[in-house]
């Protein structure tokens, strides 16, 4: 194999004069992590209420909450953040798109919000089948018990269709911190765009990528094993 | 005994014949064994390696490497050399050359030492230094008039790694985006979305001067590096490929031909768009190509 | 808004768009589509397999890749491939390979991962008492396997492998970072020649669009009619 291994590159200073390789990846790293909770506070808030209008009797929410999950779920990530990044700005009025433009940290901001409305219409679909889920009585019961709506949602429903979706949506969750690398695409530094540029800077691009890939898979084991505890935390008794 | 004293002379010489043959390494054998050899290019390194109008590659370096190809297929006297087309960015051609995939990288790649670790250059083809590119309209016209700002440049490139390691040096606290390919990095500062960007001097002239708007873009007065050497690039630790492609593009670029393929890219109008660049060639090119070198030391130019 | 959009560059592209850029996605997504559900179908029959390591190997795989952004794989295999190649064959020299062979390689061996979770949902649905029969039959294990439960597992299975199949169609988007023409990297390249973001990255957005949302309404039709015959 026509290649120099370095498995020291680590820790030799990158050309950007703040640390080593190490420490590049490492900021990388959390990028990645920063970027996925707060897209996932949006993802989760927004994919709540659209799950929930799914399933309200009213016909408008319905239409309303089908339409935002197609079109979320129909065109690919990096097309959205394109349409995020390059488009939204043109369309805007002229010094609306120049304030959005001239934001720093524009990639993350935009990263944030691009992937927090794509798994929003993931979130949802789950939020839905989690009260699809649930036995009728139970919405029954709340009517009964002179619940308005609102109050069957956030006593009744939400609390079990919630407990019962923990699973899934720890792969949902896991799926969105893995869409991060997708916004390398529009400049946001996170770790794949570390390891590339360490890559690119160092040739080193197997210790780069290696390195790259235990930490996806570390982080994927924390994820897991937190969701686990959470799980037998939030466990319905008797069921 | 005179014919006996002359058997070994023949044997010898019908024992070689056969063994230059058979005994092909590296590029020389794949090319023999597979009759194809892989050109990489570039989408947007204008004029040296682009996509024109029907999205074809063309440029100077693609000009080179057609030669060269040429001079491949000559020297192993093959009588069919297929080219194959394969697309790089700056962040792929590396791994790209070492792995396999292409075999010679035709595009505007800098020569340096560290490169030299992982691949291979033949003789210079062009010298460029790193500036960058604003609009008038941003009022910035020296390096230090980015500080603060956002700046894009080609991952991959020696111009991210001397833009970073300025920033570090006099702390300017620039915030440096990378992005996939030339055009997109313009793109960014045609949009709006980074004050400059930060390239070989060359490649932001002919991306000005294809814009929309040519008279509404700057390039820095000053630079942060000498003028590097661009090479094409292949597969290090081949030295009988190595010599053949040497070999062809210092004749290429010692004969009037190589003058001329010059000029046909940096004096006359090139596609897609009918840009004339207006770059007659510099004298330290002259030299360069009087004398071709593949030496990565800008003060060697 | 759309005051200046120029439907022309979108027009004189068409051919370019169509012919090089969705040729190359969509024969990349069949290729791995078939390629994906052929090794998930072997893996989830190692999973499940009960012979000693070959379950362990196949988990590993399946969580292994799945704990990956397909971004980082595709690079992983855009320079790793030719080596694996090497390594394959036995050759002295790295594989060459080209974008697209590259490409079908990586989204194979990524979706293979996915559609072996699908197959192994298909095939855990078939009643144990099946495959028990089967083998009171005197099938051996691959005839059971072939002609009893796979058939089923995959019947059951199609909604769920199509929809997949969906999602692969527009991940292939991100071959994009390589450079490759696919159909937004032959949009991407039309709208940074002109300088026409705007209508050609809408226009990529409807045809995703499109093509992904009358497919998900077909796979609804198709998962109504399957579960019917059910």
């Amino acid at each position: 194999m026509n290649y120099n291994w370095n498995w020291g590159i680590f820790f030799e200073a990158s050309p950007e004069g703040t640390g080593t390789y190490a420490d590049m990846l490492l900021s990388g790293l959390i990028w990645t992590i920063v970027t996925a909770l707060c897209a996932w506070v949006i993802a989760f808030a927004v994919g709540s209420v659209i799950g929930v209008m799914r399933t309200l009797p009213g016909r408008v929410p319905q239409a309303f909450g089908n339409a935002y999950v197609e079109l979320f779920r129909n065109v690919p990530l990096l097309v959205q953040m394109f349409l995020w990044f390059f488009v939204l700005p043109e369309v805007l009025p002229e010094s609306w798109g120049t304030w959005l433009k001239q934001m720093s940290n524009a990639p993350f901001y935009t990263a944030v919000v691009c992937l927090g409305l794509f798994t929003a219409s993931r979130v949802a679909e789950q939020v839905r089948a989690g009260i699809q889920a649930l036995p009728r009585g139970q919405r029954m019961a709340g009517t009964a018990l002179g619940l308005t709506t609102a109050q069957t949602y956030r006593y009744v429903l939400l609390p079990n269709a919630y407990r019962i979706i923990l699973p899934p949506m720890t792969s949902e969750f896991l799926n969105n911190l893995k869409n991060t690398s997708v916004a390398l695409t529009i400049g946001l530094l996170e770790l794949t765009a570390r390891a590339r540029s360490m890559q690119e800077f160092s040739f080193q691009v197997f210790e780069a990528f290696t390195a790259a890939t235990l930490l996806y898979i570390l982080i994927n084991l924390v994820v897991v094993t937190a969701s686990g505890l959470l799980e037998r935390r939030f466990a319905v008794p008797g069921r | 005994m005179r014919l006996r004293s002359l058997l070994p002379v023949l044997l010898a010489g019908l024992a070689a014949a056969p063994a230059s043959a058979q005994d092909l390494t590296g590029t020389m054998k794949k090319i023999k064994e597979t009759g194809q050899i892989t050109l990489g290019y570039r989408d947007s390194s204008v004029p040296f390696s682009y996509l024109d109008g029907s999205q074809k590659p063309v440029g100077y370096a693609m000009d080179i490497c057609s030669k060269v190809v040429e001079a491949v297929k000559a020297d192993m006297k093959l009588d069919k050399l297929e080219v194959r087309l394969n697309p790089v960015t700056s962040a792929t051609r590396i791994p790209l050359i070492a792995n396999g995939t292409v075999d010679l990288e035709c595009g505007s790649t800098t020569n340096n030492a560290d490169r030299q670790k992982q691949v291979a250059f033949t003789n210079t083809h062009f010298l460029t230094a790193s500036r960058f590119v604003a609009k008038k309209a941003s009022n910035v016209s020296k390096f230090e008039d980015l500080k603060g700002k956002v700046v894009v440049s080609t991952s991959g490139t020696t111009n991210i790694k001397q833009i970073n390691e300025y920033n570090a040096e006099k702390k300017l606290g620039i915030t440096i985006l990378p992005a996939k390919d030339h055009a997109e990095a313009f793109l960014m500062v045609e949009t709006g979305r980074a004050v400059a960007f930060v390239m070989d001097d060359v490649l932001l002239a002919s991306l000005a001067a294809g814009s929309k708007d040519p008279n509404a873009y700057l390039i820095s007065s000053d630079a942060i590096s000498k003028p590097e050497p661009y090479g094409i690039m292949l597969r290090k630790d081949d030295a009988p490929f190595k010599k053949v492609v040497d070999a062809a593009t210092a004749a290429f670029y010692r004969s009037p031909e190589g003058k001329a393929a010059y000029d046909r890219w940096f004096t006359k109008a090139i596609p897609p768009r009918d840009i004339n660049l207006n770059l007659p060639m510099s004298e330290a090119l002259q030299k360069a190509f009087s004398t071709p070198s593949d030496s990565p030391d800008p003060a060697m130019y | 808004m759309f005051a200046n959009f120029d439907f022309s560059v979108i027009l004189t592209s068409l051919r370019y768009l169509f012919l090089d850029g969705m040729t190359f996605t969509l024969t990349l997504t069949a290729l791995a589509a078939v390629g994906g559900v052929v090794l998930g179908t072997l893996i989830a029959m190692m999973r499940l397999s009960g012979l000693p390591v070959l379950p362990q190997v196949a988990k590993v795989y399946v969580n292994f890749m799945r704990s990956l952004p397909l971004v980082l794989v595709i690079f992983w295999f855009y320079f790793l491939v030719p080596y694996i190649g090497q390594w394959a064959t036995g050759a002295e020299r790295p594989i060459q390979v080209g974008a697209f062979t590259s490409s079908l390689v990586t989204f194979t061996l990524f979706e293979a991962a996915y559609f072996s979770e699908i197959m192994r949902a298909g095939i855990q649905s078939i009643p144990r008492g099946q495959a028990a029969a089967a083998s009171a039959l005197g099938l051996t294990y691959w005839q059971s396997m072939s002609t009893v439960i796979l058939p089923q597992a995959f019947r059951n299975m199609l909604p769920v492998l199509l929809t997949q199949t969906i999602v692969l169609f527009q991940d292939t988007s991100l071959v994009y970072v390589l450079s490759i023409t696919d159909f937004l990297g032959a949009a991407s390249k039309v709208a940074q020649r002109d300088g026409r973001l705007v209508e050609m990255y809408l226009f990529a957005a409807v045809v995703y669009f499109a093509v992904c949302f009358v497919a998900s309404l077909l796979v609804r039709r198709l998962q109504r009619r399957v579960a019917i015959i059910r």
